[in-house]
């Protein structure tokens, strides 16, 4: 749900980083914190275990810039990616503007993926979402490990509707604000035919 | 998409300050934020200092959607309030409708205070905000700063400063 105070002249859209446990989602968040000046960026909130697993969800504030004198924020957030964390990353999802499915490219995630991305469905649903008409982009994590799936089967098993297909280390930061511009830009794009 | 935009016009925010204003006054308060559930700081008034009232508001949906999922899980619809004391700051937040109303206060305050003084405005603020869903459900499109944007303009936001 996109927010616009004409007062701070400011439109506040959130994001939603989705994936199987472990695919990389706070690690695209944490290298676009460390990337990012600070002055166009809050804090990074890890709520996580001890372990460092996300335990509830990863939050930041990003500051894109000004158009039309209304400032872009997005409010960037991770869902606990690990199965048995099922009622929390529902909650994570009300109000999302635009999802980010990061999958993990390695052989012996494929089944995880498919599981993670049928669950992220089943959940927009739950808020009366369609994936289908959400802004959606697809990454494609840890392309640099050797026992990865190629690119080509990972599309045509992960793509649903012939979206933004992003090959990514988030680890190193490599497709990271690629993945971010695809999903933000279809953000905007929608407010504009909203 | 199935949640449309809340649109908050100038006259809309100034009133819902004065409203945060009097309630903090009330209550003796440090500060108060109006927060939307899905984690938007919609206003604030009060001791600012150097806090993250950003983080707070995203914190603060996070606090209440876990305790609302839980409530659900023994049988209650939400838990309408919420309170967390600590040593010297404590913060209460009740939930309005859609919206949070987090207040934060110092020792001098009570909690008791806190929740009346809340609960005395929390009507007021319901009535604010259900007209400000009507009106952002009918605004006319073509009058939304983003309508006409052009495809440069998205771009322009991508580009390295």
């Amino acid at each position: 749900m996109t927010f616009i105070n004409y007062a701070s002249r400011e439109i506040n859209c959130k994001i939603v980083y989705y994936g199987p446990g472990l695919c990389g989602k706070t690690t695209n968040l944490q290298y676009i914190y460390d990337s990012t000046a600070p002055q166009a960026k809050g804090k990074l909130i890890s709520l996580a275990t001890e372990a460092d697993r996300t335990l509830f969800f990863d939050f930041m504030p990003l500051e894109l810039g000004t158009v039309r004198g209304f400032k872009t924020r997005f409010h960037l957030y991770t869902v606990p990616g690990q199965v048995f964390y099922e009622a929390s990353r529902k909650l994570i999802l009300k109000g999302v503007d635009g999802v980010v499915f990061v999958a993990d490219s390695q052989e012996e995630r494929m089944d995880a993926n498919i599981e993670s991305l049928y669950n992220l469905e089943e959940n927009l649903r739950v808020y009366g979402y369609e994936l289908m008409k959400l802004p959606y982009v697809l990454q494609l994590n840890k392309r640099d490990l050797p026992n990865v799936v190629p690119s080509g089967d990972l599309t045509s098993e992960l793509q649903r509707k012939g979206e933004p297909v992003i090959e990514a280390v988030a680890s190193t930061g490599a497709g990271v604000f690629d993945t971010l511009k695809a999903v933000a830009k279809q953000v905007l794009t929608e407010l504009r035919k909203s | 998409m199935a949640n449309s935009s809340i649109i908050l016009r100038e006259s809309r925010y100034h009133h819902i300050k004065a409203m945060l204003a009097r309630l903090r006054l009330d209550s003796s308060a440090r500060l108060v934020v109006l927060v939307d559930k899905d984690g938007q700081q919609i206003a604030v008034h009060g001791e600012l200092g150097d806090l993250d009232t950003t983080s707070l508001a995203s914190l603060a949906a996070g606090n209440v959607a876990a305790t609302g999922g839980m409530a659900k899980l023994i049988g209650e619809n939400e838990f309408p309030t919420l309170s967390h004391e600590g040593e010297k700051e404590s913060i209460h937040i009740s939930v309005i409708g859609r919206v949070l109303l987090l207040v934060v206060f110092y020792d001098r305050s009570s909690l008791g205070l806190v929740k009346l003084r809340s609960k005395q405005i929390s009507h007021e603020l319901a009535k604010t905000f259900s007209e400000i869903e009507a009106e952002s459900a009918s605004a006319a499109s073509g009058a939304l700063p983003f309508s006409g944007i052009t495809d440069e303009e998205i771009d322009s936001l991508f580009s390295p400063a």
